[in-house]
């Protein structure tokens, strides 16, 4: 000890033993203490990746237009409107550089082709990160409070979120999973508002359980709560992995609470012939009826066949009760007013033939351990406390129990939910995305007394659905107007007049869009009165069997009487037009032959139309477009004429290609096609 | 001074112990068989998105040179940075398959995977199996192409969408045919997709889609029919594989 001090002392005095020798101590140090800055600025980690980027141009064939293009030193994009300070083009040097096609080193990797500039929108505002750092752990990884990690590449669609509402063709996770936010109902209980003040709307249809007593069963009720997935495998409702008891209850209270039927099922279903039905026209009515249009069965290998619209009725027998299945296929609104289901006019015969199949499509399987006791007073009130807990009424109607406002947390701005407000489970990833992700796989393992059920999701929709939530920002709110893309409004037109109740009836807009509103499976038909000639219309309400016979989703027959009929093809003929279409500009026949062979010349030469289309069945064999056999007494020319011009313009988004036709060409065309007429109707004339 | 040198020795040990790389559970513990050939059954050239898991898992087969199904043949997938398995090795099971799920690495592009089983002296035969991952552009090209091509190009028919295929007299190429396709330019085939075949003195049957399609749209459609051609394009992108 005593060595080393007086080593110290020595070397002290060495220094600083007179005042000339300590001025230059003093200022050596001081140099060196100005040298660390900038030697730090040599050491830093951008600089080495930019002098690795400078190595890997230098032997290319365009290694003079990239050294051109290259700029030392720490590059920034400055975006104040989005609050973007980037510097990721430090070490990311060759982002812009389309010829890197073939570099896969990173960070010199080329920025895949986006549709976006990199210096309008930076990095962080689709990558996250932070934008500011130098140094790529800090840019990259970094989850101190208020900052954020990179977006996982799997997610990456979320950010086209925060500014795109409407479907985008590139994006199809990010709008799977905003249609499963609506389709599941899971924005029944967490509220979403978007930036445009609007709020998301489900799009699931929950019956309401007002009259459920009528419907069916409490034993059936008690088995389809402890597991609805073993009823249906398509079913939207989850599991509350609720206990024996609390679905004994839960049954209870929702007989006891229901109320008869106005009417009663008695009276709608007395003049019931109970004749028994020939075995063969069940399955052939159904199928004529085009139920599977809408309901799904699962057929004998398991798989589901038929549409999404309804619900599964693969053992939909086990569920209703006969007299409420027959007083339901004569008139659903009576049961439920908001059903999408449509009043087929059946006669008395036919409905005791369709719901003699429906009701054979049965399981005893799933009732067969089921055993209740007459319920008891106090297990109805325990139900209905219950009922309260499980937040029921959220999506049903039941009788007596308003419905809960805010029942779940608000999702509005989940997206940048900070890290310090979650609690994260055990073994699992702290970052935002694996939280979702796990969140909606298993709810309840995130700590006791939570309420939200089980699903049945598959891996791909989970990712969607954490995509859909992710791309939920503060970004999104904060962003100037005119970047914000709202989604399209939600139409709610509605056919007006005692025609639009009968529309109504019939559900048009469950398949078809009308002035913006409606579904996509079958063609829309806002012009439809433009489009097609009236008795045609007429012919197809009686028996819509003529387009497209190879489609298994097709139109069912509604049995309409002659009146409703006339009512129907009327309003559609006088409302539904182009404005700019006038349907008798043009002839239905008396084309010259001349002109018509002209026609045929061009529909099979030049445009070649018989590669979707069949005029002749005997040599056409394509099969994209309908068949045109019959189109002269379908169509109006005037309509032909302006499809050909241009398709898009009728009907958006059809497969059909705007050929630039020139007037001619399309005048000769339609003549050709409106000589393709039924042939007893030509007959007719002559 | 000794005792401190036999500290900092032991230390130094231990250190280079817990940084060695630790030898893997090897498959062949487990494996009671060899075969001699490996060969995909399934789950190759899927369409998938960056940083996901594929939609399909990936199925190889062990069998052995009268080309029998081999069981309990070790199998060890592997591929380029980022690219993950679950699970990496496994032994194959009474079929002789090894059945893994595949999740790509971060970036858009063609991703060449290998799975290899040793045969009886331990060196090992392979498969290559390719994967893809599409990018936004790409994936423009694939909605694309499921709206407007895919009815006539793609031979495969389902209820929901019939193929045209069979009913064209000049039958159209499906995307994946390289052999044709890449003897194509990118200004060929925008000419053809906006112009019909006329434009290269092909078929008609196939109908101009200028004025129909966007630019970028037309763009898209190219980059990804460059993506899933086989054999790849020549400058189809990166090609992600382990050197």
């Amino acid at each position: 000890m005593q060595s080393m001090k007086a080593k110290f002392v020595s070397f002290w005095r060495a220094l600083f033993r007179d005042p000339v020798l300590s001025f230059g101590v003093v200022s050596l140090l001081l140099l060196l203490a100005l040298a660390i800055a900038p030697a730090k600025d040599h050491f830093s980690e951008w600089r080495h990746y930019q002098q690795q980027y400078l190595r890997l141009i230098r032997d290319r064939g365009d290694a003079v237009t990239l050294q051109r293009h290259f700029q030392g030193g720490i590059r920034q994009i400055w975006l104040p409107e989005l609050g973007v300070v980037d510097r990721c083009q430090s070490c990311h040097t060759g982002l812009g550089e389309a010829s890197l096609v073939d570099v896969s080193a990173q960070p010199f990797r080329r920025h895949p082709v986006i549709p976006h500039r990199l210096d309008e929108f930076g990095c962080v505002v689709c990558h996250r990160g932070q934008g500011a750092a130098t140094t790529a752990a800090e840019a990259h990884h970094s989850t101190l409070a208020r900052e954020e990690p990179l977006l996982p590449a799997r997610y990456i669609e979320a950010s086209c979120g925060q500014c795109h509402h409407v479907a985008l063709a590139g994006t199809p996770k990010l709008n799977e999973g905003r249609d499963l936010l609506g389709r599941y109902g899971c924005v029944r209980c967490h509220t979403v508002r978007l930036p445009d003040g609007s709020t998301m709307t489900a799009t699931d249809n929950p019956p309401p359980l007002t009259h459920i007593a009528s419907k069916t069963t409490r034993e059936w009720i008690y088995a389809w709560l402890q597991n609805p997935s073993s009823y249906a495998a398509s079913v939207t409702m989850p599991d509350f992995q609720m206990g024996d008891e609390d679905a004994r209850d839960i049954s209870a209270f929702l007989i006891a609470n229901s109320e008869p039927l106005p009417g009663g099922l008695a009276a709608i279903t007395s003049t019931t012939a109970k004749s028994a039905p020939d075995p063969a026209a069940g399955p052939s009515l159904y199928g004529e009826s085009f139920c599977a249009s809408c309901h799904a069965v699962q057929n004998a290998a398991g798989n589901l066949v038929g549409g999404d619209i309804g619900p599964e009725l693969t053992r939909v027998g086990t569920k209703v009760k006969p007299e409420w299945l027959r007083a339901w296929l004569r008139d659903p609104r009576t049961y439920n007013s908001h059903t999408l289901m449509p009043r087929y006019r059946w006669t008395d015969q036919q409905l005791s033939i369709v719901s003699a199949y429906v009701e054979s499509k049965a399981d005893s399987d799933f009732l067969a351990n089921v055993r209740l006791q007459p319920a008891t007073a106090q297990q109805i009130a325990n139900g209905k406390a219950l009922v309260m807990q499980y937040g029921c009424a959220v999506c049903h109607d039941i009788r007596g129990i308003s419905k809960p406002a805010n029942y779940a947390p608000e999702l509005s701005r989940v997206g940048s939910k900070p890290l310090a407000q979650i609690v994260f489970i055990n073994g699992m990833a702290k970052t935002l995305p694996d939280y979702l992700n796990g969140k909606i796989r298993h709810p309840r393992a995130f700590g006791p007394g939570l309420r939200m059920p089980q699903y049945t999701f598959t891996p791909e929709q989970v990712d969607a659905l954490t995509t859909a939530l992710l791309s939920l920002t503060d970004r999104s709110f904060t962003l100037p107007t005119h970047l914000k893309i709202p989604a399209q409004p939600s139409a709610t037109y509605q056919p007006a007049g005692h025609a639009g109740k009968l529309m109504a009836e019939l559900n048009c807009v469950a398949c078809h869009r009308m002035n913006g509103r409606g579904g996509d499976m079958a063609p829309d038909l806002s012009w439809e009165g433009s489009a097609v000639q009236r008795p045609w219309l007429d012919d197809f309400l009686k028996n819509p069997n003529t387009l497209r016979p190879a489609l298994i989703r097709r139109m069912p027959r509604f049995n309409l009487s002659d009146s409703e009929r006339a009512e129907l093809t009327d309003y559609f003929m006088t409302v539904y037009q182009k404005p700019d279409i006038d349907r008798e500009a043009m002839p239905l026949s008396g084309y010259s032959p001349a002109l018509v062979e002209q026609g045929r010349q061009l529909f099979y030469s030049k445009y070649s139309c018989q590669s979707c289309h069949m005029v002749n069945t005997q040599q056409d064999k394509g099969y994209i477009g309908p068949p045109l056999t019959q189109v002269g007494s379908r169509l109006n020319a005037a309509w032909i004429y302006h499809w050909l011009k241009n398709p898009q313009a009728l009907r958006p988004g059809t497969i059909e290609p705007n050929q630039n036709m020139s007037d001619e060409d399309a005048g000769a065309i339609t003549a050709f096609l409106m000589m393709q007429k039924t042939a007893g109707k030509q007959e007719a004339k002559r | 001074m000794r005792r401190l040198f036999w500290i900092a020795g032991t230390y130094v040990l231990l250190l280079v112990a817990g940084c060695g790389r630790q030898p893997a559970a090897s498959p062949a513990a487990h494996a009671t068989a060899f075969g001699a050939a490996i060969v995909e059954s399934s789950g190759g050239k899927q369409l998938g998105t960056p940083g996901a898991a594929l939609p399909q898992p990936l199925v190889v087969q062990v069998n052995d040179a009268q080309g029998n199904a081999v069981a309990g043949a070790p199998v060890s997938f592997s591929g380029p940075a980022g690219v993950g398995f679950d699970p990496t090795d496994g032994v194959t099971d009474s079929n002789g398959q090894v059945t893994t799920n595949v999740t790509l690495g971060g970036t858009s592009g063609r991703y060449e995977l290998r799975a290899a089983s040793p045969d009886k002296s331990g060196r090992p035969f392979t498969v290559n199996i390719t994967e893809l991952a599409l990018g936004y552009q790409e994936q423009v090209g694939y909605s694309v192409d499921q709206n407007y091509c895919a009815r006539c190009h793609d031979q495969e028919s389902s209820a929901e969408r019939v193929s045209n295929y069979d009913n064209l007299a000049v039958k159209p190429h499906a995307f994946i045919d390289g052999q044709t396709l890449n003897m194509l330019t990118d200004a060929d085939l925008t000419a053809i997709i906006n112009h019909g075949g006329p434009a290269l003195n092909r078929s008609a049957l196939m109908p101009p889609y200028g004025a129909t399609l966007s630019k970028a749209e037309v763009q898209a459609l190219i980059a990804y029919i460059r993506l899933v051609s086989d054999p790849p394009w020549r400058a189809a992108g990166v090609v992600y594989a382990k050197r």
